[in-house]
């Protein structure tokens, strides 16, 4: 395998140096992925789960993800990775979450609010949601980040900093009431979510 | 610390026309390339207390799957080849006659009461997984005329980082449908489809038991520390 024309190697993440092995093909999670699926890992703060002791500001993470025509995308996998309300990743809390879109598109989280998540030197991130992907159609996952309307932060905040004003929207989550926040994630079309190569 | 893009040609695009589903489900407008942060290089820690395993698919207590027992085995790795010990690996397949556990497979194939199709494992110290099930079978889906799925089985997996996030699917050797399968094939680069396919192992076939196969996988590696020519 020539790796010489990586037009990478400039930016310092491979090409040059390439490692001896190289990472596995991602191959698409496919329509049967349920077998995997347990409703319960939604719940954040399912009462015999990890986090049942864990105090904090809950809140509902809700939307749909829509195709290329708008049209709901029933047989997703979302999954989302997050900080504790300090905005710690190395506490208790435990910050995973899986959810399946049901026949109207669809996903549902319970989940504690995610404290700010310090960044390079003193900076902080914006309290934000990592959000992943996967489907029948998608070859690999697409990754993206869920933020919190109104908080001070998102004005600084470096991934949010590096996405077109105009499209930033796409990943900001407004609030509906009684601690749920919507964000819609649309694949394809107008009002394409931004997708991050991280 | 961050973790390396992975070479482009060994994965697959996200528009891929042979393959039906991406054509309304792929991104139209670029990503965009961040710096990774901690929320990138942290991962949940997923451990056999929160997320119990099951080693086994083919047999327990009081029922035993239909099909040729095979028993898989590998490593995860990174790519500079070393363990990453507790990865948890999560698989998922259809049963001996080519149909999923699932409500929505229609495939007009029999169901097996005995087969679930579902297992979950944690990689050891040396980053070693194994389990037991039941070869799958091959399944018609309707991307393009007369079109089947190679045999295969799902696999996720969750590794240090949560950029190291990986689901694939594992094929077998000599399968005549790899060829013509367009998932398979979205892979660029003929060695990086090559790594898809488990070998046969006599050293995990377990006698008078089961087949043993091969599968290693490979996880993004971290970035190589300090520019070796600063400017
Ligand atoms: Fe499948």
């Amino acid at each position: 395998m020539s790796l010489a024309s990586d037009d990478r190697s400039a930016e310092g993440r491979g090409g040059l140096n390439r490692p001896p092995l190289q990472a596995t093909a991602s191959q698409t999670a496919g329509p049967y992925w349920h077998l995997i699926d347990f409703p319960e890992w939604a719940d954040l703060l399912r009462s015999n789960g990890p986090n049942a002791a864990i105090a904090g500001e809950r809140i509902t993470l809700l939307g749909t993800v829509t195709d290329g025509d708008g049209a709901p995308c029933p047989d997703a996998m979302v999954e989302i990775w997050q900080a504790d309300p300090e905005g710690r990743y190395d506490g208790d809390f435990h910050g995973f979450g899986r959810c399946a879109t049901d026949q109207a598109g669809r996903f549902r989280f319970l989940t504690l609010k995610p404290g700010a998540v310090r960044a390079e030197g003193n900076a902080f991130q914006a309290p934000h949601v990592v959000v992943s992907l996967f489907a029948r159609g998608l070859l690999k996952q697409l990754v993206t980040r869920l933020y919190f309307a109104g908080e001070p932060l998102n004005e600084q905040d470096p991934v949010l900093s590096a996405v077109p004003p105009d499209r930033r929207g796409t990943l900001i989550a407004r609030p509906e009431g009684d601690g749920a926040w919507r964000l819609d994630m649309r694949l394809q079309g107008e009002g394409e979510m931004v997708f991050l190569e991280i | 610390m961050s973790y390396r893009l992975p070479a482009p040609e060994t994965q697959p695009p996200y528009d891929a026309p042979d393959y039906g589903s991406t054509h309304k489900r792929h991104p139209k407008q670029p990503l965009i390339r961040i710096a990774q942060t901690l929320s990138e290089t942290s991962a949940p820690r997923m451990r056999p207390s929160l997320y119990e395993t099951t080693h086994n698919l083919a047999k327990g207590p009081g029922w035993e799957a239909q099909g040729e027992r095979i028993t898989v085995a590998g490593r995860v790795l990174d790519e500079d080849g070393r363990p990453v010990p507790g990865a948890m690996v999560e698989v998922w397949q259809a049963n001996a006659a080519g149909r999923y556990n699932h409500e929505r497979d229609q495939h007009d194939a029999p169901l097996d009461p005995n087969f679930k199709g579902e297992g979950r494992i944690f990689t050891d110290a040396e980053g070693w997984y194994r389990y037991t099930t039941i070869r799958p079978g091959a399944y018609p889906w309707r991307n393009h005329h007369n079109a089947w799925r190679p045999v295969h089985i799902h696999y996720s997996l969750f590794g240090a980082g949560f950029a190291q996030r990986l689901i694939t699917q594992m094929y077998f050797p000599g399968d005549p449908l790899l060829p013509l399968d367009p998932i398979f094939n979205c892979v660029p680069d003929p060695a990086a489809r090559q790594r898809l396919v488990a070998a046969f192992d006599l050293e995990v076939t377990e006698p008078e038991y089961a087949l043993g196969y091969r599968f290693d996988i490979v996880l993004r590696g971290r970035d190589a520390t300090p520019m070796e020519n600063p400017a």
